[in-house]
């Protein structure tokens, strides 16, 4: 890395994989972390609120029935009916408990004390993509039965028979490696280069204030920039929650789907 | 100076997923301009071609950190 030291001051470390791996909050309690942590949290967030915007339903609905109602028909109406069509509603659950899920996930990597999000973590988008991959190919081999649905797969129809010599190695790879191996890594290398980005900025502002008095009126705009990134980021959490759950209906609507 | 040449490898390696992902949208937005109603359809067809683009710039991170 360029070597950023100042007169007088220390050497600049900049962010890297490092800043990532945090330690167990009670020593020897190795899963006691703090990623593990903010698991439990987003779902216990989640259940009360949902819980709560649920419990008094009413015909004229309070803000909080009104706000909860809001992000269930956003993804019952705007991603697993418009895509799913009509056997949506089998689908509705895991789809819903999927992208509230990351998102309060990825939304907690901005919440001021906690700026970290699990998603942050390899193994946790990995985990969510393995139950689309399960549930993908499940849904494909019931709906069609296994030798009809790997066909499907394996033979699209309607394509002239030599060009089944490329497109079969590529369409077996898309359904049974690179769909899934994406799908993870789309949401976690999101998470992770945003975190790096805000770290750059932030920790870079405050090395510069340690150094001559040009350098400090300089890390202000780092501040500033810092601070303009934050709601970047916001934007990027939410569109990577609503990608995750849209690929994700977009994977078992094409194993419904009898024709490819 | 020091560090590592992937990440620029990277950075050559994101223009192609870069333009992708600008002409896939380019197309989308002209696509709903020209056919408002036509938005739901278009919408989930131009995520999933984003969602291919995006992963060669994927893969290309995942080599940058792992070579």
């Amino acid at each position: 890395m360029i070597n950023l030291k100042l007169e007088g001051g220390e050497e600049f470390t900049p962010p890297g994989v490092k800043d990532f791996n945090l330690p167990p909050i009670v020593e020897g309690l190795d899963f006691l972390t703090k990623v593990n942590l903010l698991v439990f949290l987003a779902v216990l967030i989640i259940s009360v609120f949902f819980i709560a915007a649920s419990r008094k339903a009413s015909v004229v609905p309070s803000k909080l029935q009104f706000s909860g109602e809001l992000v269930y028909s956003f993804v019952r109406d705007g991603l697993a009916r418009d895509i799913l069509g009509p056997e949506f509603m089998r689908f509705v659950p895991y789809l819903f408990s999927l992208f509230t899920f990351v998102l309060v996930n990825n939304v907690f990597a901005i919440v001021p004390g906690l700026q970290f999000s699990s998603m942050m973590h390899v193994g946790f988008p990995y985990a969510l993509a393995i139950c689309t991959y399960v549930v993908y190919h499940f849904v494909g081999i019931k709906k069609q039965g296994l030798g009809h649905y790997l066909k499907g797969i394996a033979f699209m129809p309607g394509v002239p028979k030599p060009i089944y010599i490329l497109l079969t190695p590529i369409e077996i790879a898309t359904f049974f490696v690179v769909r899934p191996f994406t799908l993870g890594l789309r949401l976690f290398a999101n998470m992770f280069a945003g975190h790096l980005l805000l770290l750059v900025f932030i920790l870079g502002g405050e090395h510069l204030l340690a150094g001559s008095i040009g350098l400090q009126l300089v890390s202000p705009f780092a501040f500033i920039m810092g601070i303009a990134l934050t709601f970047f980021e916001f934007m990027v959490q939410c569109l990577q929650a609503y990608i995750f759950t849209l690929l994700t209906a977009l994977y078992i609507a094409g194993s419904l789907a009898d024709e490819h | 100076m020091t560090g590592s040449l992937n990440v620029i490898g990277y950075g050559i390696a994101a223009i192609g997923p870069a333009i992708a992902t600008g002409m896939i949208f380019a197309a989308y937005i002209s696509g709903v301009a020209r056919q408002p109603e036509s938005r739901s359809v278009l919408q989930p067809i131009a995520f999933l071609g984003f969602a291919m683009a995006e992963a060669l710039a994927l893969f290309g991170l995942v080599l940058a950190f792992v070579l």
